[in-house]
């Protein structure tokens, strides 16, 4: 783009040169392996991918990952749910790294499939108590002042499946029901003083367009606080499964308060029992009372590499990797022990540390080949300190399902296979 | 119209301002705190100008999409239904999935029965043992069921296969009962007093403020469950190779 291209010298040296590649045989073309002590045909062959012309610009008008990473991908448990259109994904934090979840590996969790809404025809009504209800278009939204912030969002049942013990190998099933986006959106108590909020005004309902009605009752001071509504997701529109055109944004807090495809917000001054914060999303303890608007998703983490999906493969020098976060606030440290608990040392946190936003810590280590009992252990900026399971299970019981944030244990066998496992 | 541009023209200098001042600060003292920390200049204390986006919502347009039913009763529709025509309903709509009974076929939610079984190892959370609220069944089928064609009772269907799922969970008995809107909230289920408020930052204070053993915190670690014993793991895989 410098410099102004010559043409016609360009596509002769091209051609020339594909044809030279084709005379020379086939000799070591990619499949050779290194050996100890022997040059690596991969250095001292000339590769296909360094000699022939690769794919021109227009390609991949909207660019996918390389072909090499087909396993990186959402997966889901089929047995968990009756149909897939109630159901859920996960993550594959084991995969990734850094904060920002790539849009498209973000899990999914729907209650009546994903709703197909052209944006043109998209609505969000405000009303109840409030001086002038509202009906806004995207286009309205799209011009009142907007903010981006990083935040997570994870589901109140992530680990759900692990309170009576260790159930699946991976965590990416473990704990990927989270994700963590850059968000673009009007912040909530912008559009609620469009419409007056009047003073009796205690509770909000958001409910989406799809073809559950997902209902949430939200109190109104979060709404006031740093409540987003958002069109955008890691800088572009949000994608369908996670609520395009427009979804609620609600920092530190259960996932599915984060009403998806939002198409009304009523005003109102008490809860309205919904069935997803009554028959579900509550948290049902030992004495067979429950719990109700458990909002704050507490301190958590997890180590993701290694893990039983991504074990270890060399001995000596290996990168342990792990996330954290607080719907309370920011993590200030994270612990690792890989003797089950005996000794703990600080993990190394690096990239940003954001309020209600996944943290990335890393220990770098040497491993011997010796088994390993790994945990992780957050700490956030409220004091909070992720508890053991057992810790949890001792004041829950184990029927919550919801709010398992219990550290998690992996163990690395000598040949590097690495199990979900519990330890006393 | 001129009044409204007005105070959208002092909120946008506002924010100029905060801009503006932002970075002064930043760079007049990077590290240090200064001694009389600077006003906040937040746009945001201050009551927020309306930005005039958006048109008034008509009434016909609020009571359309207005479906949502509360505790109160505030939200039922004008209305009635039997357990026997909510038994008709039920059997043509519903039990497909949730059982003639509202037993639960396969891993479809299970709606009655459970009982008692709260604090067991088991527990059945149906609508009879552990629902708080009729509202939520009214609510909940009116905007999401029959799964896959929702919204498409009428409001005596719904107060019929409410009065059904009341008699499924033995809440009431006659088969002749009719649920309304005039009685709908002389209705109380039997788990509603077992709710209570999110507690944890009392109930769970002890997680707050610990300062976590780092050295010799154990004399030994057991095993003492391994996920791979049930083996539900979606393509598990073998051990791998170590170099």
């Amino acid at each position: 783009m410098t410099s102004p291209a010559k043409p016609d010298a360009l596509s002769r040296r091209r051609f020339l040169g594909g044809a030279a590649i084709a005379g020379a045989g086939l000799a070591g073309a990619g499949s050779a392996r290194a050996e100890a002590g022997k040059p690596d045909p991969l250095i001292t062959e000339v590769q296909d991918w360094s000699r022939y012309l690769g794919e021109g610009v227009d390609k991949r008008p909207y660019g996918t990952p390389s072909r090499f990473e087909k396993h990186v991908m959402r997966r889901d448990v089929s047995w968990l749910t009756a149909s897939p259109e109630s159901s859920v994904n996960f993550t594959p934090l084991h995969e990734l790294d850094g904060i920002i979840t790539p849009s498209g590996l973000c899990f999914e969790r729907h209650h009546g499939g994903i709703a197909d809404i052209e944006p043109a025809s998209h609505r969000l009504m405000i009303h109840g108590l409030v001086d002038k209800p509202l009906v806004f278009t995207m286009e309205d939204l799209k011009r009142m002042p907007r903010q981006n912030r990083i935040y997570f969002l994870e589901c109140a049942a992530n680990s759900g499946m692990e309170w009576r013990g260790a159930q699946l190998n991976g965590c990416q099933f473990t704990h990927g029901m989270v994700h963590n986006v850059m968000y673009t959106g009007v912040p909530l108590k912008l559009l609620l003083a469009e419409a007056g909020v009047k003073t009796n005004a205690k509770w909000l309902l958001l409910e989406g367009a799809d073809s559950s009605g997902m209902n949430r009752s939200l109190p109104l001071e979060k709404a006031l606080d740093d409540v987003l509504i958002a069109f955008a997701m890691n800088g572009e529109a949000l994608r369908p499964e996670q609520g395009y055109p427009l979804r609620a944004v609600i920092p530190g807090w259960e996932g599915n308060l984060w009403v998806k495809w939002l198409r009304r917000i009523e005003v109102g001054d008490q809860p309205w029992q919904a069935r997803e914060e009554t028959s579900k999303y509550t948290d049902l303890l030992a004495d067979g009372r429950s719990r109700r608007f458990t909002f704050f998703m507490d301190a958590k983490s997890v180590v993701t590499n290694p893990s039983p999906q991504a074990p270890l493969k060399q001995k000596g020098r290996n990168v342990l990797s792990g996330l954290a976060w607080s719907g309370r606030g920011t993590i200030k440290r994270v612990d690792v022990t890989l003797d089950g608990g005996k000794n703990w040392q600080h993990a190394r946190i690096d990239g940003p540390v954001l309020d209600k936003s996944l943290t990335r810590f890393y220990v770098d280590f040497d491993w011997t080949g010796q088994d390993l009992l790994i945990q992780s252990r957050a700490m956030d900026s409220t004091g909070y300190v992720q508890p053991t399971k057992d810790e949890l299970r001792k004041v829950r019981g184990t029927n919550s399902i919801y709010h398992n944030n219990g550290i998690q244990t992996w163990h690395v066998k000598a040949n590097g296979e690495t199990e979900n496992v519990e330890i006393g | 119209m001129s009044r409204s541009v007005n105070p959208i023209l002092l909120a946008g200098l506002a924010a100029v301002a905060v801009l503006a001042a932002a970075p002064l600060i930043a760079q007049t003292k990077p590290a240090a705190k200064p001694a009389h920390p600077p006003a906040k200049i937040a746009p945001a204390a201050a009551p927020v100008a309306k930005l005039g986006l958006g048109r008034e919502a008509l009434p016909e347009e609020i009571k359309a999409w207005d479906i949502a039913v509360r505790p109160d009763g505030k939200g039922l529709p004008p209305g009635k239904g039997t357990v026997k025509q909510g038994d008709e309903i039920f059997q043509a709509q519903c039990a497909s999935c949730h059982g003639e009974f509202g037993q639960g076929n396969n891993r479809w939610p299970v709606l009655a029965g459970g009982m008692g079984s709260l604090k067991s190892d088991r527990p059945e959370k149906t609508i009879g043992s552990f629902w708080p609220d009729l509202s939520t069944v009214f609510d909940y089928v009116r905007r999401a069921m029959p799964y896959g064609n929702a919204q498409s009772l009428s409001p005596d269907e719904l107060y019929a296969v409410t009065a059904y799922l009341l008699y499924l969970n033995d809440i009431v008995k006659d088969e002749d009962f009719e649920l309304s809107d005039k009685n709908f909230t002389s209705v109380k289920l039997p788990n509603a007093a077992a709710f209570y408020d999110d507690d944890r930052e009392t109930t769970e204070k002890a997680f707050w403020g610990k300062e976590p053993c780092m050295t010799n915190c154990k004399p030994e670690v057991k095993i003492t469950g391994r996920a791979v014993i049930l083996d539900v793991t979606p393509d598990s895989k073998t051990a791998p190779k170590v170099d």
